[in-house]
């Protein structure tokens, strides 16, 4: 499964340390993928999310917004946080909500990707947020649907709303994001989160630097502009932010480690290794973790985790795609 | 473009304003100021400044955003959406007398949709209405109960208001050009 995206270099975009103007506007049918983004509609998405967060801390948490539209959730892997957060982010601004989990539906009869995408458009939803296992999944059915398509993660490819709220989360702390030491460290190969980060950490001007075990290291990654290092150490060091990814097991055909203790011993993020970090770093996960693989208890409960925060703006930023992409376009470019 | 207001103007009428708002208001501690955005906040912020100099109570100041309440989100053609910006009240509003400030008033949506977002803060005892300028053309049924100046114009025309803290300087103009604002 390779990435077939436009290849995003620090310092190749117009915007360097986060302080360029917004977008005037999310002028797209579809949110497919962080590729599609220019640094100033990420910063635009970023900026909204601002005001959608204060919504989350009135007494009545609902905005009129998006009366009368209907969003389906459709996710044909299992989520907790993701799907839960778009669910609160819809009702929020007042959408009418579908979850459809591939479990219960007729996918387990047989249907096919392309006929469930069918049978909901003729009950013509507005939007489609949808998680497949398959790489490029939205990306097929954001051509054959009149309705705008979330991508909440596709396989081994993107997952723009969790980069989204990372940029979020780390521009909330320190302010910026260009000029920043990023160090993204585990399961580099089946993650799409560090797809999504590193194409907008890259948009953004930051300094990405990735480990993990050689089995784990797509080749080629150097491509995306993020320096790759067999040592957690060089990675964490002098960083201002840690993220780390988590081993998914459910992806993993073949051994690509001895044990998992072993993953720990020389990947694992230990109190003692997140000391060689800058003294104000936060350590970040996009969830769920596994405690004492790839991140030590004591770490994920510490005083430099911002892992709940994340959560947290998860909310907010899913709240600006949602608005963004509800009044970007009009329906002649939709068609 | 023929100059309306200018800031010897808006001054004099701002303080014509505060001195109105005292009388008919007695007792000024249940007063609280809610600017709509963006324009509304620092004609709030003068109001009381101007009220607090008059020797009264000083007045809390809010800021609302009314962009997610607007009735024509999906209704313009590809064009800059607002961006969204925060609403701020750092008080509760229940019980108090809320004096919703703008700066021009014209067809009535934006103060229709500053309703419904205020009412989702809680229950004011009551809202009055306090804009610059009435440029009429009202689509709704919704009258200002303080006008700085009520200008007639032609649904042509466009009204800009300017304030220093926004745009550098003060004045009110109208222009006789493409569609009104």
């Amino acid at each position: 499964m390779r990435v077939d995206t436009a290849v995003h270099r620090p310092g190749h975009e117009g915007d360097r340390g986060g302080a360029g103007h917004p977008a005037a506007g999310l002028h797209m049918k579809d949110l497919l993928g962080i590729a599609d983004l220019t640094s100033e509609e990420i910063l635009l998405v970023l900026e909204t999310a601002d005001a959608m967060k204060e919504i989350g801390t009135r007494p009545i948490k609902k905005v009129p917004t998006l009366r009368g539209k209907t969003v389906v959730n459709l996710f044909f892997e299992p989520s907790t946080r993701t799907r839960t957060s778009f669910e609160i982010a819809e009702k929020r601004l007042s959408a009418d909500t579908l979850n459809i989990a591939a479990s219960t539906s007729s996918v387990t009869k047989g249907e096919t990707l392309v006929d469930t995408a069918l049978t909901l458009e003729a009950m013509a939803p507005d939007m489609i947020v949808m998680r497949h296992s398959a790489s490029g999944a939205c990306h097929l059915l954001s051509r054959i649907c009149r309705s705008r398509i979330i991508n909440a993660g596709d396989g081994m490819h993107e997952h723009p709303t969790q980069a989204l709220l990372d940029a979020y989360t780390i521009r909330e702390h320190k302010g910026r994001i260009g000029g920043l030491k990023v160090a993204i460290i585990g399961d580099l190969l089946h993650s799409r989160v560090l797809r999504s980060n590193l194409l907008l950490l890259g948009k953004l001007g930051a300094d990405v630097w990735v480990s993990g075990p050689a089995t784990l290291v797509p080749p080629g990654i150097e491509r995306f502009g993020a320096r790759a290092t067999w040592s957690i150490d060089e990675a964490v060091e002098g960083a201002d932010v840690v993220m780390m990814l988590r081993i998914q097991q459910e992806r993993m055909r073949g051994h690509f480690f001895p044990s998992l203790r072993e993953y720990f011993t020389l990947f694992g993020l230990t109190a003692a290794r997140v000391t060689r970090a800058k003294p104000d770093v936060i350590i970040m996960h996009p969830g769920p973790m596994n405690r004492g693989v790839e991140i030590a208890s004591e770490v994920a409960d510490g005083p430099y985790a911002v892992i709940l925060e994340q959560v947290a703006n998860g909310v907010a930023i899913r709240m600006a795609v949602l608005y963004l992409l509800a009044g970007g376009v009009t329906e002649e470019t939709a068609s | 473009m023929p100059l309306v207001m200018d800031a010897d103007r808006i001054s004099r009428t701002l303080m014509r304003i505060a001195h109105e708002i005292l009388e008919r208001n007695r007792g000024v501690e249940e007063l609280a100021f809610v600017g709509i955005r963006t324009r509304g906040v620092p004609l709030a912020k003068r109001l009381a400044a101007k009220i607090a100099e008059i020797g009264a109570h000083p007045i809390p100041v809010g800021a609302l955003d009314i962009t997610l309440y607007r009735d024509d989100l999906m209704r313009h053609a590809v064009g800059p959406q607002p961006l969204v910006r925060s609403t701020e009240i750092p008080f509760s509003i229940d019980d108090k007398k809320i004096l919703l400030v703008d700066d021009v008033l014209y067809t009535g949506r934006t103060i229709r949709a500053a309703l419904d977002a205020l009412i989702d803060f809680g229950r004011p005892q009551s809202i009055q209405l306090v804009v610059l300028v009435d440029r009429g053309h009202r689509e709704l049924p919704i009258k200002a109960d303080y006008v700085g100046k009520n200008l007639p114009t032609s649904r042509q025309q466009s009204v800009q208001a300017r304030l220093v803290e926004t745009d550098g300087r003060d004045e009110v103009v109208v222009e006789d050009s493409e569609r009104g604002s």
